[in-house]
């Protein structure tokens, strides 16, 4: 019974939106939103392909504080257009990272944290979401050089696409069992490979593949932790405590050089949790 | 092109290293050498279909698994201190899509290759990109994207975009002819590289020069243009400010523009 008890003092974060997400993370009280959507600043590329636009075009920037540290967290939306990045959205997500650097740069304490929920590139921008994401890229490595960048992919839509790349690229990645992370959506594998290759209907093979517990336990993440607001505010807290790793996931070539110098005997997660067993 | 694997990566490595041999080890999908550039021993690095890809879904140029982390391994051997240039060719198809590159991370694999190119940039290695053939999706921002300047051969068959069109017309449910028609109208979604250098992300176009059989001029005039953005990038910050910086992006990249003036100025 008490496990019902708590399960229902529980605040749900996959259910929350960008904003009230972002709210519920910074300490209480520091919110503050930067280009909101009263700001209107919204893609100019969507209205004239028949998608109407939303004001905050799906991502939220916010600063306030963590664990009374200046803060920047930035929230994407997955609601609006899977999440996906355009143009301004993107924009949005690499130009504070260059601010965050800039503080980062003269010395200044900054904790910036990045909330994935989406599917990757919006495909009606094409081109300038692509570039939008090689600039994220870029300002993420460049601030992970002087303090730790922590992501969080929820739940919901996941994390995917060219956005599954800066998940890779992060200090610290926080996933709960709803979250998913990978390059290429199970649909997007379906049909430019075939159902032979991976039936997109076959749930528990995607989780099995993709799932942030299969991920937490083959290394492609750090932390798991349940679908709990506080929680995961406690773990984005403990993270930035934690500091840096000694090298972030991406630029360790050797180790996964190593672990990769064996295919798993099935392509599963069983298989590889087997094959990889120990050798952290 | 249909569906056979392009050799265009494979000829212009082979072409600007000239009789350099390939350094040995790594995958046979992954080619890198050290060659003269102007007064630089630039290191360069090309992905190329390799049929007996022990990953089938890697087989025609793609980058899968071990391609990202062999290009991560290759950048990173070339940051020596010495501030020598890395050249990317670029002709990539798109990243592997299959079951087991997921299961082993390929969007790791991926951010391993885009980690290695930052760094490198940022440890004063200028980084260039020629593209010759395709520079498509997940593929594009793992090899080349992260390159201080971008330059490309304008040629019919020369595209960078977000997703190759056959595969972007499935996911859209659009019809090939459909895509191409938008993008006559809708400038980041033209599948050409001339409508692609309006977006101000490229460095240069250079046009005149047989992509498919290029004669020793058109070489040496590539490699001239090569040292040329080395120079160049020489003289910026190390970040990709510059794709900024251009009328084409004050034009067409405004709002890329707007958002980061808004922020400076609610930042604090």
């Amino acid at each position: 019974m008490t496990r019902v008890a708590d399960l229902l003092t529980r605040a749900s974060f996959v259910e929350m939106n960008a904003r009230e997400r972002a709210r519920s993370l910074l300490d209480a009280g520091t919110f503050r939103e930067l280009l909101g959507p009263f700001e209107g600043l919204e893609s100019p590329w969507l209205q004239r392909q028949g998608v109407v636009p939303q004001s905050d075009d799906g991502v939220v920037v916010a600063r306030g504080t963590l664990g009374g540290v200046p803060a920047v967290v930035l929230a994407i939306e997955g609601a609006f257009q899977g999440g996906s990045t355009g143009e301004v959205s993107g924009a949005k997500i690499a130009g504070a990272l260059e601010l965050a650097l800039r503080d980062a740069e003269a010395g200044k304490t900054i904790r910036p944290v990045l909330l994935f929920e989406t599917g990757g590139v919006r495909l009606q921008e094409a081109n300038l979401g692509l570039a939008a994401m090689a600039d994220i890229h870029a300002a993420l490595i460049a601030l992970r050089q002087h303090v730790p960048v922590v992501g969080v992919i929820a739940g919901m839509v996941g994390c995917f696409g060219g956005m599954s790349i800066t998940a890779g690229l992060v200090s610290r990645l926080i996933m709960t069992r709803q979250g998913r992370l990978g390059l290429n959506g199970p649909e997007v594998i379906e049909q430019n490979a075939g159902i032979a290759e991976l039936d997109s209907r076959n749930k528990p093979l995607i989780w099995s593949l993709t799932g942030g517990e299969i991920r937490v336990a083959t290394g492609f993440a750090d932390v798991l932790v349940e679908d709990d607001a506080q929680a995961i505010a406690d773990e984005v807290r403990a993270a930035f405590a934690a500091g840096a790793p000694a090298e972030p996931n991406s630029s360790r070539v050797a180790f996964w050089q190593a672990r990769l110098a064996q295919l798993p005997a099935s392509a599963d997660g069983a298989a590889l949790r087997t094959l990889w067993a120990g050798d952290e | 092109m249909g569906d056979s694997a392009s050799l265009r990566g494979r000829h212009w490595f082979e072409a600007l290293t000239d009789g350099v041999s390939p350094l040995p080890g790594g995958i046979p999908s992954v080619l890198a050498a050290d060659i003269p550039l102007g007064s630089d021993r630039a290191r360069v690095i090309a992905v190329v279909p390799d049929p007996t890809n022990r990953l089938p879904r890697a087989r025609q140029g793609e980058i899968g698994i071990d391609e990202g982390w062999a290009i991560a391994r290759r950048v990173r051997e070339a940051i020596d201190g010495s501030g020598r240039p890395i050249l990317a060719v670029v002709d990539v198809p798109s990243q592997a899509y299959g079951r087991m590159e997921e299961l082993l991370g390929i969007h790791l694999a991926c951010a391993a290759a885009v980690d290695a190119y930052a760094t490198a940039r940022l440890a004063g290695h200028p980084v260039v990109s020629l593209v010759v053939g395709n520079a498509l999706s997940g593929a594009f921002l793992a090899h080349g994207y992260q390159a201080n300047r971008v330059i490309a051969l304008d040629d019919p068959h020369v595209s960078i975009h977000a997703m190759g069109k056959a595969a972007a017309a499935r996911v859209t449910r659009r019809s090939v002819a459909d895509l191409e028609r938008l993008g006559q109208e809708i400038l980041p979604l033209a599948y050409d590289v001339a409508s692609f250098a309006k977006l101000g992300l490229l460095h240069e176009l250079i046009g005149g020069v047989d992509a498919d059989a290029p004669s020793p001029a058109d070489v040496a005039r590539v490699r001239e243009r090569i040292v040329a953005a080395i120079a160049d990038a020489r003289q910026g910050p190390p970040d990709l400010s510059s794709r900024r910086r251009s009328a084409a992006a004050q034009q067409n990249r405004a709002a890329s523009i707007a958002v980061r003036a808004g922020l400076a100025a609610e930042w604090d």
